[in-house]
């Protein structure tokens, strides 16, 4: 540290000229990699002719895509392939994230039951489905689903006009118009008021300690909007009713065994960690609280909904979201088994035109963008029922 | 207990029942049958459990094809398990394309590599000279798999395969992750803004994207960022794929343990008189990755299931290698579960291995802190 004070070697020993020094230093690293790396492609890619840019997005795509929710054909372009993808594994996503939550709080709750059985036989399925690669089990799931139904010839006939096969499940679906639009909207609006009138009970509630009735409310104000929007918008019940032709059936809404080979694998494996996160959370709160609540004279349901499960999900909530970020990430294993996703569609595209970057660069972002939403509205609920300290 | 009796007498609680003597019948079964309701729960589990075990016992073993080629199995008509498919098929499910006479090289390896990861678990043998041994074990198991030397025949990249892949892209993958992690956490808690974006931004666009999305980037994009001439082995660029992925997630945990050290041993190091690196070698590192060592486990255990993904872009790992038996000409069609059952038991033998290892990890390290919950 003895150095002479008039040497300029002497400032590389202040600490806050290092401090410079070094992020400038970081800060041209990461920069002049980048040029690098930027100046070698566009190099490359002039030298083998591949045109950059997204015009391609406008041309004809010319594939056809197993399960679309919006109409899609062959002669769309790229970008809306790209957006089918895009739907589809949102699609997915939701379902396993719903199926997930369900599963994993029943089999959380099962983990805690004072039946041994009961809970030995949860922890065997938390084990069973956290040992083994989600890969795996969708492979499994597919070689299944295909082994043990029967081919479309002889699909089997579960329901009147719902038939299930290794070709998927069909049931009639609804032709739809834009009044079944209305009606859609009319259910949206029944759950938003119904939302709305039971936080309103819950506020009069705290605020005067009086508890009233609220379910027969909540219910008039999630059926009236829907009852309503019936009877203003008229839909036409106009039903697609599949038809078994001689070698297949035509018409109905058709889910594929991929779509379920892939929703059932999402489900299962993230609810075996959603259970743990329920078991933990619930395990958090400690026994005083229950012996408080049955003090003040709660019974058991009252206790479960008002004092102990407001502080689980503080412990929960962080890492439930998580958990939906990765069934969100993971549906892009779609592409092992054949359901259109946004990958896969994407991974077609860059076969077809070879503008690689672009793709990727598409998909990228797009998952990007989706977990930064999905983390900021779970921060944000998690922001509400976070521990206020006085 | 006492407090818990006199409250309850203040409000009707339907928990609290009348006691029986311990060592009855009753209290013997009153876990299961106490309540109706707990009663018609044991008799669905007792079916559930009866049905599972009579079935697999059936598919595994009364109903399975022991001997025979794949005409007996498909005259079953997969009525159970096909085992002439599995043992015809082992070897190459688990080694791969690796040629045939020399099999011994990668099973050596995989021996040698379990050998040295159990004996690394166990803390008695915790201590430098494990990098040495390390360094030993990866080198021995390099010249058998690749062969070129001591008069071993050259095997390329290409045709390993299976199991022995499996592990070394896991644990190559987790060892430089594990570099690439802490360099991260470390510049991510740095005070230096522009290194701290740096590193928030790199962690931050990794783990908001899926691997699958990563590994297509590796191995569609990594050949066109190199300058001409300069080609790189698909495994390697699915190796490198792994191990940005393994070190953006390392590092959020190793941050963990870097917020849980307390202030005050930065200050006792700084008026100690030591610099930057040598304090966090020193101090404060050793007492972060102490408290995240069993969350390292659990991290370690999804990366091993994970590299399964290399399946995607065409790697044969062990999944892969499983999946082309089943696809044999010969044998399609006739052993559709037999093969990802095997490769899901191998999987749940090694992950529940390092589960319970994890849990062992915490126990022990637990007893360290005696103001410990129980």
């Amino acid at each position: 540290m003895a150095t002479s004070d008039s040497s300029p070697v002497r400032l590389l020993y202040d600490v806050r000229v290092r401090a410079v020094l070094y992020q400038v230093v970081a800060v041209a690293l990461v920069v002049g990699i980048g040029l690098y790396l930027f100046g070698t492609v566009s190099r490359k890619l002039a030298a083998q002719n591949i045109a950059t840019g997204f015009d391609y997005l406008s041309r004809p795509a010319g594939f056809v895509i197993s399960q679309s929710f919006i109409s899609y054909d062959s002669g769309n372009t790229y970008g809306r392939a790209i957006l089918v993808g895009l739907l589809n594994t949102i699609w997915v996503s939701v379902f396993a994230v719903i199926l997930s939550s369900v599963l994993g709080l029943a089999v959380g709750i099962a983990r805690l039951s004072r039946n041994p059985l009961l809970s030995t036989l949860a922890l065997v399925y938390v084990e069973a489905l956290r040992n083994v690669p989600l890969l795996l089990y969708l492979f499994l799931w597919y070689a299944l689903i295909v082994a043990v139904f029967p081919p479309v010839r002889e699909a089997w006939q579960i329901l009147p006009d719902v038939f299930l096969s290794n070709g998927g499940l069909i049931v009639p679906s609804l032709r739809w118009s834009s009044a079944h639009t209305g009606v859609l909207a009319g259910v949206v609006l029944g759950i938003v008021l119904a939302c709305l009138v039971a936080s309103s009970f819950r506020r009069k509630r705290v605020a005067t300690g009086q508890s009233r009735m609220a379910w027969p409310y909540v219910l008039a104000a999630l059926v009236v909007p829907v009852l309503l929007a019936m009877l203003i918008f008229q839909p036409e019940m106009a039903v697609n009713w599949p038809e078994k032709g001689r070698f297949r059936i035509t018409g109905g809404l058709q889910v594929t065994p991929e779509f379920t080979a892939l929703l059932v694998g999402l489900g299962l494996s993230a609810s075996a960690g959603i259970a743990e996160i329920v078991r933990a959370g619930i395990l958090s709160v400690g026994r005083g609280q229950w012996e408080a609540a049955r003090a003040v004279g709660l019974h058991d349901r009252q206790t479960m909904r008002l004092v102990v499960l407001p502080q689980a999900l503080r412990v929960i909530i962080p890492p439930l979201t998580s958990s939906y970020l990765s069934t969100f990430k993971n549906s892009s294993l779609a592409i092992a088994i054949g359901y259109p996703d946004l990958v896969m569609v994407s991974n077609t595209t860059m076969n077809q035109t070879g503008q690689a970057i672009e793709g990727i660069a598409i998909f990228m972002l797009v998952y990007l963008g989706m977990s930064i939403t999905i983390s900021m509205l779970m921060n944000w609920y998690n922001a509400r029922v976070a521990l206020v300290e006085r | 207990m006492t407090d818990t009796a006199q409250l309850s007498t203040l409000a009707s609680v339907a928990d609290e029942r009348p006691k029986r003597p311990a060592s009855s019948w009753y209290a013997l079964l009153k876990p299961y049958i106490g309540t109706p309701f707990n009663a018609v729960v044991t008799f669905a589990c007792l079916w559930l459990i009866y049905r599972l075990v009579t079935g697999a016992w059936g598919w595994l073993v009364t109903r399975a094809i022991v001997e025979g080629g794949p005409q007996t199995c498909k005259a079953a008509a997969g009525a159970g398990a096909c085992w002439p498919f599995l043992a015809a098929k082992l070897r190459f499910m688990i080694f791969g394309f690796f040629p045939y006479d020399e099999h011994w090289r990668p099973a050596l390896a995989v021996l040698l590599f379990l050998g040295a990861m159990i004996y690394s678990m166990i803390p008695r043998f915790w201590s430098r000279r494990l990098l040495w041994l390390w360094l030993a074990v990866v080198v021995i198991c390099g010249v058998l798999m690749y062969g070129g030397v001591f008069g071993l025949s050259v095997v390329s990249t290409t045709n390993w395969g299976g199991l022995p892949l499996s592990f070394m892209l896991s644990s190559v993958g987790l060892a430089f992750g594990f570099v690439l992690g802490v360099l991260l956490a470390l510049a991510r808690s740095s005070k230096l803004p522009a290194i701290q974006v740096i590193a928030v931004v790199f962690i931050e666009m990794v783990r908001g994207v899926p691997l699958v999305s990563i590994l297509f980037m590796a191995s569609v994009m990594l050949p066109l960022f190199m300058p001409d001439g300069v080609t790189i082995d698909k495994l390697l660029r699915a190796q490198v794929a792994i191990i940005i992925f393994a070190g953006a997630y390392i590092a959020e945990t190793v941050r963990g343990g870097l917020q849980a050290v307390p202030k005050g041993q930065h200050e006792a190091a700084a008026s100690l008189g030591l610099g930057y690196w040598l304090s966090m070698r020193k101090i404060v590192l050793p007492q972060a990755l102490k408290i995240v060592i069993p969350p390292l486990v659990n991290i370690f255990i999804g990366f091993f299931q994970d590299t399964t993904l290399v399946t995607i872009i065409g790697l044969l790992d062990f999944l892969d290698t499983v999946r082309s038996a089943m696809r044999d000409p010969v044998w399609q069609g006739i052993a559709v579960l037999e093969g990802y059952i095997f490769a899901a038991l191998v999987y749940a033998v090694f992950s529940y291995g390092m589960g319970s290892y994890s849990r062992f990890i915490e126990r022990r390290l637990k007893t360290d802190h005696s103001h410990g919950r129980h």
